[in-house]
């Protein structure tokens, strides 16, 4: 076992970590940060994307000693300070961009990493960035939505309600 | 906007705590001093098990025990739900299906043995530690190969592999063959509908704990159905009463069908908590999912459609190999029978139909119920057979399915239901409407310019939902009854709970079921809770599939609504010292006809449980109801549906343009989940028509076990969607008038995107008439160079 120190939503934590530990299991298991969740074992599906130094990762593709000394942001740091929700999550909520909400901590992750560089895509540009995030129950439409109005765009005439 | 009752688009409670992380799924529960387990299962498709030694596995660090067969004698099989009779009054074949392979292994992904230790890579390691030889069988894989005379048997014990040859209506046989003989145009088509892999998001949890002083047994568990679990595994496996099994399905990260079963896993768990004396814990990876959970369709069809001079049906003959892997999964014999052949008359009039569907055991993963379940099945042979008809006899695919529709209600199909209601000339209309096809030549040509084929694909569906009538299922082999159940308990300050044998894995029912009650009492739909998901806090109920949570679960709250409305009237009765008829309830207050006199909703409440001024000669103190709902029959939602492609010649990748769909599913009460529901099946139906296939090579092994391999739909793979509904023909049985949307887009959506495909080719003058499921590339492609 190793000893493991970063800084995870704003905390500074530490842990004794396995070589083989992996990032996200150390935040589930390590931190009991369960908001990041496992759904393949093949870093296809993006529900463990959380952020790393900033930048949107596979914590499933990661091991937590890689991290060591890293600012790491999961969903539980997501809400604004008062804990409601970020302008992004409500987006979410308001055009139902979740439905099982298992993909959603993923999604949120990777569309606000996608915000971040680029404030107002398009749509063909967000279906391209969610390349890593699979989503079961929404068939993409509402989470498409959702991160097209986060951006302040008029979804208004988006497909018939 | 405020929070509104029935046909308001509330947005949902539970996003709350799914989007700031704070979901609360199987997974993320751990409980004190819990074990792993790691399963070790079987890389063979079929062979004798010649030598498992697990003794330099045992003293591996942290190994608490290990179990193979051995440790589960006297241990019930997993159980089989539904039992079908074979076109010769026979019982199905029914082999066992033991917790742990006992000597044979039939599948990639059977389990041997199971390792318990501290952590899971403790077990896991383990795992790799067992000496395990397996001497190799031939597999039989291919369905038509495995009910040869000579095949490999899967279970040595049975007869073949034929697990039941069902004939339905077996007594039509006759006179649908004479139809078909005698007909001016039969058009027939050989079709595959391929095999999938459910693959919700969340793989499966399960915890076994249990409780030494008491003797009381836990099981957490990712399942659309926890008392159904309980009831199976308590009663059939492990021989556990359901007092002291207590089975709880938190958060559960999708299901589509896949967490309807109850699985040996589960069985494993409840049963190693009480022999090591530990709660013990398996999260299943996905590639563990991949060759585990029961999959789905893989059904080979034959089906002939006849018709007269004019296009009108005459018969329809199928014959259908369905496969059921190497066990009979929980609901697995009813998908190509009662929830298939049932459906063959779809949305037309046809008056013979026979239905021939031979199971069949291979030595692949169980298949059973995915999303549509035996209907999609149904609805894409017929639809894509009648698209055929309509081009070989020049008819216009739109005009066909018009001069065939059933436009008079009640209609009693020959193949056994009855639909209450329904307008599917009205869909039909809605839909050319929203998918502008009078527009659609002007965007062939725009397409043609840019050097790409274009094709559009229409086509209805319906489907049979709320399932189901306990005694009609009775008498098709259902070994269990599929009402719903709904206990509704009013606090002594106004609030509501409602606890429901229904199970929400993303259908909102948080959010949906409360602007139901909100709406008969006339309050806001906060002051109502919704517990589901656990047996020591919910009524008996079946849970959730077939589109029924809303139309047979719904209807068990307006059910126990009902009695709570009727007991707080004679109470407000007494406080207002009026009679009980001329009272009336409105917005939350009880007011006297014909009078100013009025209580508050509150004001009844409060008075149930604190009844100092109280009829108690007359009248128990309390308000909470229970109702058991059993639906009189299926309902029947069904729509019209439109798809769009653009194909590249040169590489055959189809693109979907725009995909349009009308749908009839009665009363809404939430627009925004319905649309969502909607949205979901079409990039499920999308996928499967696209994309997904789960191939096993001859030798049984899967060849498409991990999302590198198994091409699961992404955003960019489909489009914004229109859907609609409307149009509202309500049902006519339940009380809400509700007929169920969660599986809609997955069945009609098929047809409609190969449908468009062959249209796009067929208009750039390819001779083709039908390309298997899925639509890749490359099948694609190689369709125009033969055609």
């Amino acid at each position: 076992m190793t000893k493991v120190s970063m800084t995870v939503n704003g905390k500074t934590v530490s842990g004794d970590v396995e070589g083989r530990t992996l990032l996200v299991e150390f935040l589930r298991e390590g931190l009991g940060l369960t908001g990041t969740h496992v759904g393949c074992d093949t870093s296809q599906c993006g529900a463990c994307v959380v952020h790393v130094d900033g930048k949107a990762v596979k914590s499933c593709t990661m091991f937590a000693l890689e991290a060591e000394g890293a600012h790491v942001t999961t969903i539980e740091g997501m809400a604004n300070p008062d804990g409601s929700l970020s302008a992004l999550q409500q987006a979410f909520q308001d055009h139902h961009g979740l439905q099982c909400g298992f993909c959603t901590p993923g999604m949120i992750m990777s569309a606000a990493a996608l915000l971040a560089e680029n404030p107002r895509p398009s749509e063909a540009e967000i279906r391209e960035y969610l390349e890593g995030n699979l989503c079961r129950c929404t068939g993409y439409h509402n989470i498409v939505k959702a991160i097209m109005a986060a951006s302040g765009q008029d979804v208004s005439s988006i497909a018939a309600e | 906007m405020p929070d509104g009752g029935i046909g308001a688009s509330n947005k949902r409670r539970e996003d709350v705590r799914f989007l700031t992380g704070k979901g609360n799924y199987t997974d993320d529960i751990n409980i004190h001093g819990q074990a792993h387990v790691h399963f070790l299962r079987s890389d063979i498709a079929h062979g004798k098990i010649k030598r498992l030694d697990t003794s330099d596995a045992e003293k591996m660090p942290g190994v608490l025990r290990i179990f193979t067969a051995a440790d589960f004698e006297g241990v019930g099989g997993i159980p089989c739900g539904w039992q079908v009779t074979d076109r010769h009054g026979n019982p199905m074949q029914e082999p066992k299906h033991p917790v742990l392979a006992e000597g044979k292994v039939r599948y990639v992904g059977e389990m041997i043995a199971a390792v318990v230790a501290e952590t899971p890579a403790q077990a896991r390691d383990a795992a790799e530690a067992i000496v395990l030889d397996i001497e190799e069988l031939p597999a039989v894989i291919d369905m038509k190969e495995a009910v040869k005379d000579g095949a490999p048997k899967v279970h040595d014990e049975l007869e073949s592999n034929l697990c039941y040859d069902w004939g339905f209506v077996e007594e039509n046989r006759e006179a649908v063959d004479e139809a078909i003989r005698g007909a001016h145009h039969v058009t027939t088509l050989e079709l595959v509908n391929n095999r999938l892999v459910a693959n919700p998001m969340e793989p499966r949890v399960a915890i076994g704990i249990y409780d030494q002083a008491s003797g009381d047994h836990t099981l957490y568990t990712t399942s659309q159905n926890p008392h159904v679990i309980r009831l199976l595994m308590g009663a059939f496996v492990l021989g556990i009463p359901e007092h002291k099994l207590r089975v709880v399905s938190p958060d559960v990260g999708g299901g589509f069908g896949s967490k309807i079963f109850h699985y040996a896993e589960e069985a494993f768990c409840t049963f190693a908590a009480k022999a090591v004396g530990r709660p013990v814990k398996w999260t299943c990876s996905r590639s563990e999912a991949f060759i585990s959970d029961a999959q789905g369709r893989d059904h080979v069809t034959k089906i002939e459609l006849a018709l007269d001079e004019e296009g009108h049906f005459l018969a329809i003959r199928t014959e259908t190999y369905a496969n059921m892997g190497a066990y009979l999964s929980t609901f697995a014999p009813s998908v190509p029978t009662w929830l298939h052949g049932t459906l063959m008359a779809g949305n037309y009039r046809t008056p013979l139909i026979y239905v021939n569907v031979k199971a069949v055991f291979t030595n692949t993963v169980p298949v059973d119920a995915y999303r549509g379940a035996g209907r999609p099945e149904a609805s894409f042979q017929l639809e894509r057979v009648i698209d055929k008809a309509a081009r070989e006899m020049g008819i216009d695919p739109v005009e066909l399915r018009r001069r065939n529709f059933i436009t008079e209600f009640p209609y009693a199909t020959p193949v056994a239901v009855e639909y209450d209601t329904g307008d599917y000339n009205a869909t039909m209309d809605k839909l050319l409407e929203m998918a502008d096809v009078a527009g659609f030549e002007k965007r062939l040509e725009e397409s043609r310019k840019r050097g790409k084929l274009r094709g559009l694909g229409i086509n209805c569906y319906i489907e049979a939902c709320g399932i189901a009538p306990s005694n009609l299922v009775g008498q098709l082999g259902a070994r269990a009854g599929l009402y719903e159940s709904a206990t509704v308990r009013v606090n002594a300050t106004g609030g509501l709970v409602v606890m429901t044998g229904s199970h929400s894995h993303g259908q909102g029912h948080e959010t949906a079921f409360p602007q139901v009650v909100a709406d008969m009492i006339g309050i806001d739909p906060s002051m109502v809770e919704v517990v589901h998901g656990d047996t020591a806090n919910t009524p008996m109920g079946m849970g959730t599939y077939g589109s029924r949570s809303l139309a047979v679960g719904g209807s068990a709250i307006v059910r126990a609504t009902e009695k709570i409305i009727a007991k707080a009237k004679k109470i407000a009765a007494h406080l207002m010292e009026a009679s009980e008829a001329d009272i009336e309830l409105k917005d939350g207050q009880f007011t006297v006809a014909g009078t100013d006199k009025s209580v508050a909703w509150g004001d009844v409440t409060l008075a149930a449980y604190v009844p100092h001024n109280y009829p108690l000669e007359d009248l128990e103190p309390g308000l909470e109801e229970t109702a058991f709902y059993d639906p009189a029959n299926f309902t029947y939602p069904a729509g019209a549906y439109a798809c769009e492609v653009e194909v590249d010649p040169d590489t055959g990748k189809v693109e979907i343009v725009s995909f349009c769909a009308a749908d009839d599913f009665g009363n809404i009460v939430n627009p925004m989940i319905v649309d969502g529901q909607v949205h979901g099946g079409l990039g499920q139906g999308i996928g499967q028509a696209l994309l997904e296939h789960a191939v096993y090579d001859e030798n049984g092994q899967l060849l498409t076990g991990s999302f590198m391999d198994y091409a699961m739909p992404r955003a960019s793979d489909v489009p914004f969607y229109k859907v609609d509904h409307s149009c509202q023909t309500p049902c006519t049985h339940n009380p809400l008038g509700v007929k169920g949307c969660g599986e809609a887009g997955a069945i009609g959506s098929p047809p409609a995107v190969v449908n468009a495909v062959v249209d796009a080719l067929q208009r750039a003058g390819h001779d083709v008439t039908h390309i298997d499921m899925p639509l890749s590339p490359s099948r694609v492609w190689a369709a125009m160079q033969q055609g």
